[in-house]
């Protein structure tokens, strides 16, 4: 069936919403990577199973939605029941039928599978009560864990692709770049560059064809925004890129999408296939004069491909390095035509700036920084997951109210952002205001929304060595300063871990990092030795203790610490039962002894043992 | 036409035209190891790096690669201070570390006063500095036989999967244009050998010398539409075979006018 008018679109939205409205209550099963990990696939067959059985008033197997990533991981597998709200995290596939049984059949609740909010012992019945929840605005990821992602009719019920309707009844181009430039949208993927002004520029630009590109390559390290939308809702992608395509007079698009998601892979063509199916991709989209179409092109998975002219040369199917963008891939990009390259997470807050207008979008925020921003929260965080917040929120608002606060009580100590090429944070930060600027004056940068969090058992010497390592082997190669300034920055790096690092070469380093940033050619060396200078200028301490005094204060510089056994030990075993290289000697109920020539310090008897009986020196 | 502004000098140049080429007429002298006129810019050495500015940039200051640089109508340009010193002389330094027994290197890092590097040397060094002219003068020639393969450190030269090329057709154009002459080759016999392939030489049918490979040849008279008997002799025995055709004319014209 071909919608070819946009009359068509709203009875097709009545129908779907009629047909929904009889499906009283809905399952919702989070299959998200986190959840899918947990096992949340067996428990959607095992519903579909029973219910396949069952007969239950109101509900039916219909009833059972797969959906895209629900945000809280930490709690995962979790399973929604709508319209209540009814909230079961950890779930099993055991629970399955207790939960058909007792919540769908009956109406009751099970307790034990509520969330319990470990500080106050307060349990929620509710998702969206959850203080988790309950700070969170949701624009991009609006439709994310709350629609099944292969089912266009879903994201139609929501309101998909009403926008579009709205800029082809009558909007011209100019206004639809004017709308975008109005809500003052920065790109999502790291630099913030505004967009209505990316999409003017390309506009007005005379050669042609025009080009519209979307960044799916995500390569941070803890992050998984992107990943999230594509998986959990491709079609506000596709929109979002098809009213770009609109509005700067395109007709041809790419998904950058790394091969690493397979699923992301497999969502996004299956929502471009049925868009196509439906007249909503392809020629003369809802009957109009527009016609574009999307490709899906995949990438091995290289960092620096998410650099724009690297990511348009491996588009083209050349080698993925990056050019000197002396004249912006605006208007050179690719096949050196003018081109539009967004991020995922800019592209799904089109649909909804061009709905509610630029005026409504401009008013959350700050006032450089408008809307919100997904983030993803890893690391020691209790509540690791996926959130979007307004921009301008205090960072310990993230981390605490959202985030719960660091886990197994420990002292939060840094918080990064911004991925490899961002910086860390230490505790004095957290005041700090979330905004593209606030952020990049303080050593670090907003980034595609990664967030990791550190605490005390972290060494910030050590985080450095890890993250400029990912950096020297991501580094593509082409220039100087990246390639090799990289390489010997990590070395000096990793000899200060060791302890046999220099005061000089402390300074060695500080130079060094200066050229690598006015030298490197792109946006990767550029901003390559920021883990080492952001940890430099907040923990300069940890430094010192390493070159000076041989010492590790975070306790995980291997070559600088030992596991010794207190007397606390009650010789229950433990330690000894998992220490691969047969350090540890000693009898039951005595106390044990490490062998310090044979330990291999890989810390496995620290994190076994729960009465802290063993101590780093 | 537009003007600039380098080293406090106003100069015209054509529009398009790239910093380094205004800087290089003006007998400015930065170094630069990856360009190279016969090929595209690439910008990786770095070296050529010279500071923008412009009036209306508020004091604002940029570090781009002279070579990939278009001349700008207004544009302030200076080609050495302190900082721009500084980081050639670092990229000069982070490259005696990787070819620490280059003389090319050598004697560049030793005009900013290095004769050793800051930081550890590799014990074999290596030849090799990444400067691409190589791959990008195969490129010219319609081949692409070789291109930068694996990524950061480990990033080397060479054929698909590491194996001999292909696409390569002896012409030794890679070695020739390679400034550190990193990339080997021979001629033994009959057969000349570069990136581990083998290729048969022509014997010129006259007085036997070798010239080219037989792929080469081939890839010529396909390209330039030659006579496929073009390569059959080599350079000096058609000049002599043009000499003495143009002896022939002149003797019959003589005979003819007596």
């Amino acid at each position: 069936m071909k919608i070819d008018s946009i009359t068509k679109l709203d009875k097709w939205r009545k129908e779907i919403l009629t047909k929904q409205k009889a499906i009283k209550t809905k399952v919702l099963i989070c299959l998200g990577p986190g959840c899918l990990a947990g096992g949340s696939d067996l428990i959607l067959k095992e519903f579909q199973t029973i219910l396949k059985k069952k007969k239950i008033k109101d509900v039916s197997i219909e009833s059972v939605k797969k959906t895209g990533c629900h945000g809280f991981c930490a709690r995962g597998p979790m399973v929604i029941i709508e319209p209540l709200g009814i909230f079961y995290s950890k779930v099993k596939k055991v629970h399955v039928k207790d939960i058909i049984e007792k919540t769908l059949q009956k109406g009751e609740i099970i307790e034990k599978l509520l969330y319990k909010d470990p500080d106050t012992d307060k349990i929620y019945k509710e998702w969206r009560k959850i203080p988790f929840y309950a700070r969170q605005q949701k624009i991009a990821l609006r439709n994310v864990g709350q629609i099944d992602p292969d089912e266009i009719s879903d994201y139609i019920a929501n309101g998909g692709y009403s926008a579009l309707a709205k800029i082809l009844k009558g909007m011209k181009p100019e206004e639809v770049v004017e709308q975008v430039s109005k809500s003052g949208l920065r790109g999502r993927g790291g630099a913030g560059f505004a967009t209505g002004r990316k999409w003017a520029t390309c506009a007005k630009a005379e050669e042609n064809p025009h080009y519209v590109l979307c960044n799916g390559d995500e390569g941070d390290p803890g992050a998984f925004m992107d990943r999230c939308i594509m998986e959990g809702d491709p079609h506000t992608v596709l929109e979002g890129m098809i009213i770009c395509a609109y509005a700067v007079g395109s007709q041809e698009g790419y998904i950058y999408v790394r091969e690493e998601y397979p699923l992301a892979v497999v969502n996004l063509q299956k929502a471009i296939d049925e868009a196509h199916k439906y007249g909503l991709l392809g020629d003369n989209i809802l009957g109009s004069d527009l016609s574009f179409d999307i490709k899906i092109s995949k990438g091995g998975g290289a960092f620096v491909c998410g650099e724009s002219s690297a990511l348009m040369r491996s588009v083209a199917g050349e080698i993925g390095e990056p050019r000197a963008k002396y004249v912006r891939s605006v208007l050179k990009g690719l096949h050196d035509k003018p081109t539009v390259l967004n991020n995922v997470e800019t592209f799904a807050n089109i649909p909804v700036i061009i709905e509610k207008g630029a005026d409504w979008y401009a008013s959350i925020g700050t006032k450089k920084s408008t809307g919100t921003k997904a983030f993803s929260l890893a690391g020691k965080i209790k509540n690791t997951g996926l959130i979007e917040v307004p921009m301008g929120i205090k960072l310990k608002e993230i981390i605490y109210d959202i985030g719960g606060g660091v886990t197994d009580n420990h002292k939060f100590k840094a918080v990064q952002t911004g991925g490899p090429s961002g910086g860390c944070l230490p505790a004095d930060k957290l005041d700090l205001a979330v905004d593209f600027d606030t952020l990049v004056d303080n050593g670090s940068m907003m980034g595609s929304g990664g967030m990791v969090i550190m605490d005390d058992r972290t060494c910030m010497v050590d985080v450095s060595r890890y993250f400029l390592n990912f950096l020297v082997e991501e580094s593509c190669g082409k220039c100087v300063p990246c390639r090799e300034g990289l390489f010997q920055l990590h070395k000096l790096n990793e000899k200060i871990c060791e302890g046999k690092g220099t005061e000089d070469e402390l300074k060695l380093m500080e130079n060094l990092s200066e050229t690598i940033i006015s030298g490197s050619l792109c946006g990767l060396g550029q901003s390559g030795p920021n883990p080492f200078l952001s940890t430099i200028m907040y923990f300069r301490d940890e430094y010192e203790a390493h070159v000076k005094k041989q010492e590790c204060p975070g306790g995980v510089c291997k070559k600088l610490i030992t596991y010794r056994i207190n007397d606390d030990c009650n010789g229950c075993m433990a330690c000894l039962s998992v220490c691969a290289a047969d350090a540890i000697t000693g009898k039951k109920k005595e106390q044990h002894i490490i062998d310090e020539v044979k330990c291999d310090r890989c810390g496995a008897c620290y994190a076994v043992c729960n009465i802290n009986a063993i101590d780093i020196i | 036409m537009v003007k600039l502004k380098i080293n406090g000098k106003t100069v015209e140049a054509r529009e398009g035209e790239m910093l380094l080429a205004v800087m290089q007429r003006m007998g400015i002298k930065v170094p630069t190891q990856c360009h190279h006129e016969a090929i595209e810019p690439t910008g990786n050495c770095r070296l050529c790096m010279v500071e923008i500015t412009k009036k209306n940039w508020d004091g604002w200051k940029k570090y781009v690669t002279s070579c990939l640089y278009p001349v700008e109508e207004g544009l302030i340009v200076e080609t050495h201070n302190d900082k721009l010193f500084e980081i050639r002389k670092t990229i000069l330094d982070l490259q005696l570390a990787r070819s620490p027994h280059t003389d090319y290197v050598i004697k560049m890092a030793a005009d900013y006063g290095l004769d050793k590097s800051s930081y550890p040397a590799e014990p074999k060094g290596d030849d090799c500095i990444m400067c691409y002219a190589c791959t990008r003068i195969c490129d010219v020639l319609g081949k692409s036989a070789i291109a930068p393969t694996q990524r950061g450190h480990q990033k080397i030269i060479a054929g698909p999967f590491g194996e001999a090329p292909p696409d390569c057709i002896g012409c030794l154009s890679c070695a020739h244009i390679c400034p550190t002459d990193h990339i080997k080759w021979n001629d033994k016999g009959n057969t000349r050998t570069i990136w581990d392939k083998k290729f048969k030489l022509i014997k010129c049918k006259k007085c036997g010398k070798k010239t080219i490979t037989r792929e080469f040849a081939d890839y010529l008279i396909e390209k330039r539409e030659l006579p496929s008997e073009y390569f059959d002799t080599c350079d000096v025995c058609k000049r002599q075979e043009t000499a003495d055709k143009m002896g022939e004319l002149v003797v019959k014209a003589r005979e003819a006018t007596i």
